[in-house]
């Protein structure tokens, strides 16, 4: 009980995982089965997102407010500042998921067009 | 000398620009898209080469994108292992666009442009993953060599648009297995470095987010690679796939996958940790036989050329990851070896069936009769690269299988020898019906 109010990022994250896990695997609708992948792909960036976060941080940006940098560089504290990394890398996995999501409804797009049918049973039946 | 400097940033640059040069030159004239294609392939062949000689030279290096030291910034670490297999890959995807050219006319005539800058694309992202040092850029790579992947299957006809579609959602779990992994191991080192993460790692080994670490790339990995039993997309997606991208993608995804494996295991977790810490080479041995003879037994069972060699990819596949988890000396050179010669073994049987295709219009078994008189050359070179397949001493598939052979004796996995031996009798029944 602890463990799921203490940490709990990574249980959502892992019931979004498979939320989507199971879309991709038994849903029968094809777009639906992308509509799964997207969400478990979501699911990893929340992961990420959200081991980059603490509590009462702020933007990883120093302040040169007095114009004296010598004395505000003796002053920072890392515990201060989120930690960027996590979420610059999370720009570029939703770059990469867009793209994946894009492929993935361009070829659902060229079955529909061949097939008329984006269920997977009346498509497995057709390509007999 | 400044261009050979360069080199390992440029055989990534080069294919990455010419997508480019070749898109807009298809703009002007289609027919201009292979000359260009053919050229960046040469190129980027021309720069692993000049890579693997500075590696034989001065042993390995790092290469820093952008000046910026390695914790922080991206590297580029080559060493005798990824040489090899940057020219390997490099010299199959150059014989790969010289193949693809008379093919694409005639499977593909309205996409020859979308076909060669997918094709070039593709090449970046297997050349990137291999030389890469850093576990993020790698993900990133894996995803251009995947996305441009599935775009290549899916131009073929209508069977290729679904197995397209189930490879996408595969490869996709995969590759976030993989992002995954990733994660668990920048949240215990806060690094992402290949090589800060080895020097982090060691005292970490008892610690089970490590572990799962482990579990979740080998898991996204074998999702990429086909290993048993995760390896129900590829056989579809390969067999529907246009002949020439076929070519390119059978012989070389499977194999840089298994390199990934080996140099995550080695580079990142060292081997120490995954085979005297934790007790998995066992079972995974164990998993690879099982790839071995599901993939030959069902070879046998095929009556379509280019569907027989997809099942037998799978096994091929078992030998790689059984060679390396034996972790004896011989089995993982056995491994490293056959990655090499299997892209090349498989790249010659994918072309011939790609001839075939071209020249009868189908690659069903019983469309092979005859062809010894009509074609001579070609199934002369068919049959080298069969044997090879079989393991017949002078070729080169003989040599890795020697290797993982002694080293499956020496680490006394003898299930393991039984399975190779299976499976090359497997084969030479396979390849005799059709010689």
């Amino acid at each position: 009980m602890k463990s799921l109010v203490a940490e709990y990022n990574y249980w959502i994250y892992i019931l979004l995982m498979m939320i989507g896990l199971y879309a991709m695997l038994a849903k029968n609708n094809l777009v639906k089965k992308v509509i799964g992948m997207s969400i478990f792909q979501t699911a990893i960036i929340v992961f990420y997102v959200s081991i980059g976060a603490k509590k009462d941080a702020t933007i990883p940006i120093i302040a040169h407010g007095d114009g004296s940098h010598g004395a505000v560089e003796a002053a920072i504290d890392v515990a201060h500042y989120a930690n960027p990394l996590p979420h610059v890398l999370m720009l570029t996995a939703i770059v990469v998921s867009v793209g994946t999501l894009g492929v993935a409804l361009a070829i659902c797009l060229a079955i529909f067009r061949r097939y008329n049918t984006l269920e997977e049973d009346e498509l497995q039946e057709r390509m007999q | 000398m400044m261009i050979y400097q360069q080199a390992p940033a440029l055989l990534v640059v080069i294919p990455l620009l010419s997508a480019f040069a070749v898109n807009i030159s298809g703009l002007f004239n289609r027919r201009s898209c292979f000359p260009v294609a053919l050229l960046a392939m040469a190129a980027t062949f021309g720069a692993t080469l000049m890579t693997l000689h500075r590696v034989m030279e001065t042993g390995s290096f790092s290469y820093r994108l952008g000046g910026w030291p390695p914790p922080f910034g991206i590297e580029y670490v080559i060493d005798h292992l990824n040489g090899l297999v940057l020219a390997a890959v490099a010299f199959v995807s150059l014989l790969a666009v010289i193949f693809s050219r008379r093919s694409v006319e005639k499977e593909l005539p309205d996409k020859v442009v979308q076909f060669y800058t997918l094709f070039v694309l593709l090449v970046t992202g297997l050349l990137g993953m291999t030389v890469t040092g850093d576990a993020f850029n790698l993900y990133v790579l894996l995803e251009i060599a995947a996305l441009t992947g599935y775009a290549l299957i899916a131009l073929g006809d209508n069977r290729a648009l679904v197995a397209g579609f189930n490879y996408v959602i595969l490869g996709t779990i995969g590759a976030s297995f993989y992002l995954l992994g990733v994660g668990h191991l920048f949240i215990m080192t806060g690094s992402l470095n290949m090589a800060d993460l080895l020097g982090i790692l060691p005292g970490l080994y008892g610690n089970t987010a490590v572990f799962v670490a482990l579990l979740l790339i080998l898991v996204g990995v074998w999702l990429k690679m086909a290993f048993f039993p995760l390896h129900t997309w590829l056989p579809n997606a390969y067999t529907y796939a246009p002949s020439a991208a076929g070519c390119l993608v059978a012989p070389l995804v499977t194999k840089v996958s298994v390199y990934i494996m080996i140099r995550i295991m080695l580079s990142v977790f060292s081997a120490g940790y995954v085979f005297d810490v934790l007790s998995v080479a066992e079972p995974i041995v164990w998993l690879a036989v099982a790839a071995i003879l599901f993939g030959s037994i069902l070879a046998l069972a095929q009556q379509e050329m280019k569907k027989m060699l997809t099942y037998l990819i799978v096994a091929e596949v078992g030998y790689m990851v059984g060679g390396f988890w034996l972790a004896t000396g011989y089995g993982i050179t056995g491994a490293i070896l056959h990655i090499v010669n299997d892209a090349l073994m498989t790249f010659c049987l994918f072309a011939f069936a790609g001839i075939v295709v071209y020249k009868t219009g189908g690659s069903r078994l019983s469309d092979l009769e005859g062809l010894y008189r009509k074609m001579p050359v070609t199934m002369a070179a068919f049959t080298v690269g069969a044997l090879s397949m079989i393991g017949v001493p002078p070729t080169a598939g003989f040599f890795s299988k020697w290797y993982l052979i002694l080293g499956a004796i020496q680490a006394g996995s003898y299930h393991f020898v039984a399975a190779l031996l299976i499976s090359s009798l497997v084969n030479a029944i396979l390849f005799f019906r059709i010689i």
